[in-house]
């Protein structure tokens, strides 16, 4: 059992942080025709949209209820019936999240009664999906935000089977996938592929890879997502095979999913290295009844034989790493599984998959307490998001960028860090960096006695 | 070179393969040899004088395969790891026009590097053609007043071994000698010791180890003149004519270089390596005992026993790890009774060693380190590098670079020990690093996942392999 380690301070510098109403708008961005409207101020939104604008580099829909002074006394109720009303009527999308803020949970907004009005008040839009979620700023991270969205649009969306009437699998060739907020467009493009070879489809809550994943599209600008699960695709995930979901923190809304519909449910932590992805192939394996399609046990073969030449590097190689919780278990089990240690693991925020991160200890905490740590326990390689590269500076060590955000790198959203061919390529890349960084040269001994008159100036 | 030439080099009279009939220096067996050739043993030997420009004579295949490709490191000029190569065309070939065109690089690389000097190897090509090197190196060296070195150690002349020989005779023919040593460094007077001079041959500072050592040695006050070739200048070749000692790093393979300066210039030398602590304190002792000066023996001795007791303590939590672990050791030359005592100083055990490049004095030494019945590798095909792995149930193959993937694509874990290497293991201190990658490769975890097979298949590819391996071992 890993020891946590608590906030002490009261000031958090250089924050590791990212607010759970991102999070959950997020989780929205992958349906498609859809659009996140946080209740709060416009600035909520505001720096949302640029934190995703700078990490996707594609533009973002995404609106605010926009609480002034005056509604955030009197009450802020309208505002969202407004809205929502604006945002049907303008852009005509097939659902609109609704994530809370610091500000409208502080004040007590009533979301759930807000929508009832909007509905009495116009049946117009009726078939527009409203899902509301609760998610003050301070409560929770971006993770934790991202899995009360996807959690409240089961809720809301995917209906209950009956009484003894479950209809889990008549759609025999498909399962549901519930990917953690770790995973990037490119992660999950990578996992629908590896699904499809199994001559399986998948419904993906949420797709993240069919709408952020930077494509271009016929027309030039829009409103509401690109892409992204179809909103239709609730009402049959009743009906899915199986529920495959990666990622800790969205274990609960597993659970979930399967009292409601009775689809059987798999879990994994995350899908690097072997082990996770033996059992991930094996699962899609047994579900589909098909044969493994022989490139797997290439693949595998493939990463078997990386692992082996870059051990060399990674082995005792002492990593620090800082990231909302799903990430750091994913990351902290690959490197082990190299033979590395983790010597520091930050939290922003308490996670599900917090006590099984293979550290000595996680620290809940800022990148300040990444970077003392990390220099105290000499780490030797960093992993965070771009907010920890002057960390990583100040100590002098590599970086690896994962995580949220990544602006001063193009297409970080777009890495495929899982399956046997991501973990392979990420063996490589830390092994390149470890071997770049020239880590363990001896310094040159200038000996005073040597026939060497350049050192005369040094020596002397 | 002349066939006579090449005859007396290999007629090495300090060479203990010379007292059996002609077994030493072996002639390569078509289809069946690996290593390097003449060139290549003679450009390994010299390169790591860094601030010479060495110049490759011939077509691209000899330096562009070859050149910055190795681990030795420098303290200063980084010359040496700029590769030159005349890069002989057809036209200069069929035309003549080699030694020409060796006579204009030599004017650039002068022009363009300002070296103290320039080495010239000579390769196949123009060998067979028969460019002379030497009198061109001649008329360079005339002509822009830099020492011009010919290094005529074409490849088809023999092996890597006589390679190394080639490159020593030429530092004895014509550099050693040329220049006077520096007076010692004026805070040397106030010191209560006398120093003394001493040559390194065969140290080739790999991944910069013998910085490892070198300290001991200025506190022990013995000034080394020249490592040859680790991280020396031309200007310390030129004195090594006066050493008080040789020692002999770690290889047989200049030993001519020894022998020379002992014959012209009386200089004692010993045999002795860096690896491992019991070889380390011996080759400090050796010196102490040949430079034949009590009270630095009396120095020598407290060094050692602080040197010895500071290692050991640090040395106490990775023995638990690695005492018991079986290690098959397959290097060549020295080294295979050098890294044995290094092995056993961590109560690892050597099941058994290659000799393919050893003396048969190296031989006498690994009987009386591992026991009469040591099996001694003398071939060494992966395949049957294997079926001895599997026979004598090693945990580990140390070796070079190239059979670094043969052990590997087995899933047994592996150290590189040879000049390719980036972890300097030399001296007190190189054991902690040794240790460290020992303990790295054996106790990582990968080699589990590596022979596991995928869970939705009997997949039975590992077991089949060992299969295979049992019935190689039966066949040898």
């Amino acid at each position: 059992m890993v020891d946590i380690i608590k906030r002490k301070k009261a000031l958090s510098v250089s924050p590791l942080k990212a607010s759970a109403p991102v999070g959950a708008s997020l989780a929205f961005l992958g349906i498609n025709n859809a659009i996140p409207m946080m209740h709060g101020s416009q600035g909520c939104t505001a720096f949302g949209k640029v934190f995703f604008v700078r990490h996707f580099r594609e533009p973002i829909p995404l609106q605010t209820t926009a609480m002034d002074q005056v509604s955030s006394v009197m009450g802020a109720d309208e505002n969202i019936v407004e809205g929502l009303k604006t945002l049907c009527e303008k852009s005509k999308p097939n659902m609109i999240g609704l994530p809370s803020t610091g500000l409208s949970e502080t004040q007590g907004a009533d979301m759930k009664g807000a929508v009832k009005v909007f509905r009495d008040k116009y049946p117009e839009y009726s078939q527009v999906k409203v899902v509301p979620v609760n998610t003050p700023d301070f409560t929770g991270c971006l993770e934790t935000g991202y899995a009360a969205a996807v959690l409240a649009m089961i809720k809301e969306l995917v209906p209950a089977a009956e009484e003894g009437k479950s209809k889990t699998g008549q759609r025999r060739k498909q399962v549901n996938v519930l990917p953690s907020a770790m995973l990037t467009p490119g992660d999950v493009e990578i996992i629908k592929e590896m699904i499809e070879s199994f001559g399986l489809r998948s419904v993906v809550l949420p797709d993240l890879s069919d709408s952020l994943d930077g494509h271009l599209t016929e027309d030039s600008f829009s409103p509401i997502t690109i892409g992204g699960m179809a909103v239709n695709e609730f009402e049959t995930m009743g009906e899915s095979i199986a529920t495959l979901t990666i990622g800790p923190s969205m274990y609960k809304i597993a659970e979930l999913l399967h009292k409601r519909t009775g689809v059987p449910d798999y879990r994994f932590d995350h899908l690097m290295g072997l082990d996770n992805m033996d059992s991930f192939i094996q699962v899609l394996h047994e579900v589909s009844g098909q044969n493994v399609p022989e490139t797997f046990e290439r693949q595998r073969s493939q990463l078997q034989d990386a692992m082996l030449d870059t051990h060399f590097m990674l082995g005792q190689t002492r990593f620090a790493m800082a990231g909302d919780a799903d990430l750091l278990k994913a990351f902290g089990d690959f490197v082990v599984s190299m033979g590395s240690e983790v010597v520091t693991a930050v939290v922003p925020s308490k996670g599900e998959a917090m006590k099984s991160i293979p550290a000595q200890d996680i620290k809940i905490g800022d990148l300040e307490d990444l970077e003392k740590l990390a220099g105290e326990r000499r780490a030797e390689i960093l992993i965070g998001s771009s907010h920890a590269v002057a960390s990583a500076e100040r100590l002098g060590i590599p970086i690896i960028r994962a995580g949220f955000p990544q602006y001063d790198l193009v297409g970080g959203f777009q890495r495929c860090w899982v399956g046997y061919r991501g973990s392979r390529q990420a063996v490589f890349e830390m092994a390149n960096i470890l071997l770049n960084n020239n880590q363990h040269e001896i310094e040159p001994y200038l000996s005073p006695l040597a026939q060497k008159p350049e050192y005369r100036d040094e020596v002397a | 070179m002349k066939a006579k030439d090449i005859a007396e080099l290999l007629d090495e009279p300090a060479c203990t393969h010379n007292k059996k009939s002609k077994s030493g220096c072996a002639k390569p067996k078509p289809g069946a040899s690996a290593g390097g050739c003449a060139f290549d043993g003679a450009q390994i030997a010299l390169l790591p004088i860094v601030d010479v420009a060495h110049i490759v004579h011939g077509p691209i295949a000899c330096a562009g395969s070859s050149w910055d490709n190795r681990g030795t490191r420098s303290s200063g000029s980084t010359l040496y790891r700029i590769g030159m190569t005349t890069d002989l065309t057809e036209q200069d070939v069929v035309m003549g026009r080699g030694e020409k065109r060796l006579f204009h690089s030599i004017k650039q690389a002068i022009e363009e590097f300002n070296p103290p000097a320039v080495f010239i190897y000579n390769t196949c090509v123009p060998a067979l053609v028969g460019d002379d090197i030497g009198a061109v190196c001649k008329a360079a060296e005339e002509k822009w007043g830099v020492p011009v070195v010919p290094i005529d150690a074409a490849g088809f002349y023999g092996t890597k071994n006589l390679g190394n020989r080639i490159a020593g005779e030429s530092m004895v023919k014509y550099v050693i000698g040329s220049r006077e040593p520096d007076p010692l460094p004026e805070h040397t007077k106030d010191l209560p010791y006398k120093i003394h001079d001493v040559n390194l041959v065969g140290e080739y500072n790999i991944a910069g180890e013998f910085w490892h050592v070198l300290p001991l040695l200025d506190e022990l006050g013995i000034r080394v003149l020249c490592t040859l070739s680790g991280d020396a200048r031309f200007r310390e070749v030129q004195t090594m004519h006066r050493a008080e000692v040789n020692m002999m790093v770690c290889s047989k393979a200049m030993i001519n270089v020894a022998r020379k300066l002992n014959e012209s210039y009386g200089i004692p030398w010993f045999e002795g390596s860096f690896y491992g602590i019991t070889d380390t304190s011996k080759a400090l002792r050796d010196f102490a005992r040949l430079i034949n000066d009590p009270d630095l023996s009396e120095r020598t001795e407290a060094l050692i026993a602080r040197e010895e007791a500071r290692i050991r303590n640090e040395l106490v939590p990775w023995k638990g790890r690695l005492s018991g672990k079986r290690v098959l050791l397959y290097t060549g030359g020295v080294k295979s009774w050098s890294v044995i005592s290094a092995m056993q100083d961590l109560g690892m055990v050597v099941v058994a060693t290659g000799t393919s490049k050893s003396t048969e004095e190296d031989k006498e030494r690994i009987r009386e380190l591992m026991g009469k019945d040591t099996k001694m590798i003398e071939g060494g095909s992966p395949k049957e590098l294997l079926a001895i792995v599997e026979e004598y149930k090693a945990d580990i193959l140390i070796a070079g670079g190239r059979s670094m993937y043969t052990a590997l694509k087995a899933r047994l874990p592996f150290l590189d020990i040879n000049q390719e290497r980036e972890f300097g293991y030399a001296g007190y201190q190189g054991m902690l690093e040794l240790v460290r990658q020992l303990a790295l490769t054996l106790e990582s975890p990968v080699w589990e996942q590596a022979k596991r097979g995928s869970p939705w298949s009997s997949n039975t590819r590992r077991s089949k392999s060992k299969a295979q391996l049992a019935s190689v071992a039966e066949a040898g």
